[in-house]
């Protein structure tokens, strides 16, 4: 940003005329206005309502300070779906993603139904998430469900997966990587799909083996691909809490909720509004820094062709 | 099913459409919104406005749109949202734990201020125990529409097999852990085939424990919903028999039971007993392809279950006209043969001693007997927890139960830590 405006001062040409100005701001208007309305300036009321009491119908709201930043930092709620959701975030970004470039490379051969095979990977991202969870909800359930009938033919004992602390955000997250490899299988599709062919022949004329020129052409070329599945991957991790609703309701013990669904919870069961905002701050503010990370590192180590 | 909520969706939808539309009686006729649950399978909205059609017949002066608006937590969000925003809602059927919230926002008023000094003996007409979620500082704020109770399913061809006498259940808690143990099947490499017995703790864990609490002669709070007793002796007693099903005696699943896939795991003869709301006797009727038995739950020292479901209340924000109105339709609506009607169609019980005298009520439960095991065991009951703040001091006690029946915590340290969580958030309602 400085480089381009240093550059920009250098060279800035004079407006060729003021109508200029005006109509540029014009086209941007219907566009700023929507996200300052819908955007921004929820943002900032979120931030100043994280600074008063919750009002209630005695005790209009006052101004309390970092009171519900301090209140945070003593719940040990808050601390564990924090946890959790780093758990949930390892768990579920490298394994989609790595699911989805393989599924992509594999959907990409001539193979024979490969439309078939395509719409059967894309299919789990076409469902609703709560429909899905739902399904999830009766292969885990214990002696039922899928998963134990499974496990029952090679003489298993059943086990309670979604009533086990220890079980209970493992299911969850091979769920969401079911959930969500498909959807960015697609992106990787596509970038294969527009790599130029002569790059394989030339590799191929110089002797390169397949996992070579995987390794050195094709993972490289899908770098940008990879940023923008990787930046959704981050943001879903964050972001998805349907299927919460369904499979677990965050417990038992909360061993299994989320930063997004205890927001939710304290916002709309405990109706304490100045807590809710106060978390959802927190919840803006690793979304910011993320979004600023991946792009300014993740940035110079991709290659744009 | 999916059918049916979909139907549920779309009614929901025309309603709110005929709701906000601009619909004005010209011969001045006094218009009621009311918003309403739908927490169990049937086609209640259906039942609802038959309901609402007669009303309307007996009272041409009154109009009453009811709005569909979800479950108990969606309604009460919707009908506060729906004050707050100004938008006329006259009445509603809202969780009778939702009490003390509702107080506390000032969106209700005292059904005393609407009835009559010489006609204050309706208020005694229906069941005590059903009152008991209403009553705030010697005022009734809430009547009894919609409400259950826990009972107790059991497999009769399952106590045939384990040499138990069907049509004697479990009455007692050392009963209780003896039968589930005969009941209770293993195939040859170890692994149970059959549980015992089986008590959800999702979802609901806090109203399963009042009905262990009581059991034991607890309750878990006071009438004024500013205190709580999660650490007495009495009650970790509760919660430490709770654990010992699976922990010693072997006998209910490990880990949490979900409330949702329970009633499926029964009527595929996974476990032999279950505990749950009377509003599945409808379902569990069509679907069990063995016979089963309803029993009371069984006591330690006593036996016991809270109640639960809906209540109507009037809001604040309306005029005199209105609430005399709402008044008059809560009445008609709770009244004994509406409540016979609407208890053989859902499967809720009848509120009222007088519901279960009208012939046809009468005439049900002798055909089907099951569906009195609710009304007898009101005898026992104790209201549903409700205090200031309930959903917080809720998970409060959902999240100690949890802990201890996986394992993380001790009956005793988990309720004195929930104990310490419920004083700091009631502290400042006394």
């Amino acid at each position: 940003m400085p480089r381009g405006r240093a550059a920009g001062a250098a060279v800035r040409p004079r407006p060729a005329a003021p109508g200029r100005d005006v109509i540029g701001w014009l086209l941007l208007l219907p566009a700023a206005v929507l996200l300052v309305t819908f955007t921004h300036y929820p943002i900032l009321e979120t931030i100043r309502a994280s600074l008063f009491s919750t009002p209630r119908a005695t005790r209009p709201a006052v101004f309390v300070g970092l009171d519900n930043y301090r209140l945070m930092l003593e719940d040990p709620v808050f601390w564990q779906v924090l946890r959790n959701n780093v758990v949930f975030a390892l768990g579920t970004i490298p394994a989609s993603v790595a699911i989805a470039l393989v599924m992509a490379v594999w959907v990409n051969e001539r193979l024979p139904g490969r439309a078939l095979v395509r719409t059967a990977y894309f299919t789990p991202t076409v469902l609703p998430m709560v429909a899905a969870a739902n399904i999830w909800l009766f292969f885990y359930t214990p002696q039922l469900g899928l998963l134990d009938q499974v496990r029952a033919l090679f003489g298993g004992a059943s086990h309670n997966w979604l009533g086990d602390p220890s079980t209970v955000m493992g299911c969850l997250i091979v769920m969401t990587i079911w959930k969500e490899a498909g959807f960015f299988m697609i992106f990787y599709l596509a970038a294969l799909q527009q790599l130029p062919p002569d790059l394989r022949e030339a590799a191929a004329l110089e002797g390169a083996g397949r996992w070579y020129f995987f390794r050195r052409i094709t993972l490289p070329l899908l770098m940008p691909v990879t940023l923008f599945v990787l930046v959704n991957a981050t943001i879903n991790s964050l972001k998805l809490v349907d299927q919460l609703f369904v499979l677990t309701k965050g417990g038992p013990d909360n061993a299994s909720s989320l930063l997004l669904y205890y927001i939710f919870e304290v916002a709309f069961a405990f109706n304490d509004s100045s807590y809710a905002a106060t978390l959802t701050v927190v919840l803006l503010g690793i979304l910011g820094l993320l979004a600023v990370s991946q792009f300014v590192y993740l940035d110079r180590r991709v290659h744009y062709r | 099913m999916s059918r049916s909520k979909l139907g549920g969706i779309l009614l929901a939808v025309l309603l709110a459409a005929v709701a906000t539309g601009p619909v004005r009686g010209a011969d001045a006729a006094v218009e009621l919104t009311m918003y309403y649950p739908v927490a169990v399978g049937g086609p209640v909205t259906k039942i609802v406005d038959g309901m609402i059609a007669d009303f309307e017949k007996a009272h041409p002066d009154i109009s009453v749109t009811a709005v569909y608006a979800g479950n108990y937590d969606d309604t009460r969000t919707k009908a506060l949202a729906a004050l707050k925003a100004g938008q006329p809602v006259q009445l509603s059927v809202l969780f009778s734990i939702d009490l003390f919230e509702l107080i506390d926002q000032d969106a209700i008023v005292p059904f005393d201020d609407l009835v009559p000094e010489a006609d204050r003996a309706w208020f005694t007409g229906f069941y005590p125990a059903l009152m008991e979620n209403s009553r705030y500082q010697g005022k009734t704020w809430g009547i009894p529409f919609q409400r259950s109770t826990i009972v107790m399913y059991y497999n009769k061809d399952a106590f045939k097999e384990a040499g138990l006498d069907p049509n004697r259940p479990p009455a007692t808690w050392a009963e209780l852990a003896d039968a589930a143990r005969k009941l209770t099947k293993r195939d040859a490499a170890g692994n149970v085939t059959r549980w015992g017995v089986m008590i959800p703790s999702t979802g609901y864990a806090y109203w399963m424990f009042q009905a262990l609490a009581k059991q034991n002669g607890e309750v878990l709070m006071n009438e004024d919903g500013n205190r709580t007793y999660f650490d007495k002796p009495g009650v970790v007693e509760a919660l430490e028999f709770w654990r010992d099903l699976s922990a010693k005696h072997g006998v209910m699943q490990p880990g949490t039971v979900e409330w949702g896939t329970l009633p499926k795991q029964f009527l595929e003869g996974k476990t032999a007993i279950m505990w749950h709301t009377t509003g599945n006797l409808t379902p569990i009727r069509r679907d069990a392809r063995f016979d089963f038995g309803v029993a009371m739950l069984p006591g330690n020292t006593g036996r016991g279950s809270p109640t639960g479901g809906g209540n109507f209340y009037i809001f604040k924000r309306t005029s005199p006209e209105e609430r005399k109105a709402a008044y008059t339709f809560v009445r008609w609506m709770t009244a004994p043969e509406q409540a016979a009607r609407w208890s053989i169609a859902t499967g809720y019980m009848g509120t009222s001693k007088a519901a279960y005298q009208t012939p046809a009520l009468s005439g049900y439960v002798k055909e089907f007997p099951p569906a009195a095991v609710a009304r007898d065991q009101l005898e026992y009951a104790t209201a549903e927890f409700a205090v200031h703040e309930n959903a917080r001091v809720k998970k409060l006690l959902d999240d100690a139960i949890q802990a201890v029946l996986t394992g993380a915590k001790t009956p005793k340290a988990a309720l004195a830590e929930a104990q310490a969580g419920a004083e700091r958030v009631l502290r400042r309602y006394r």
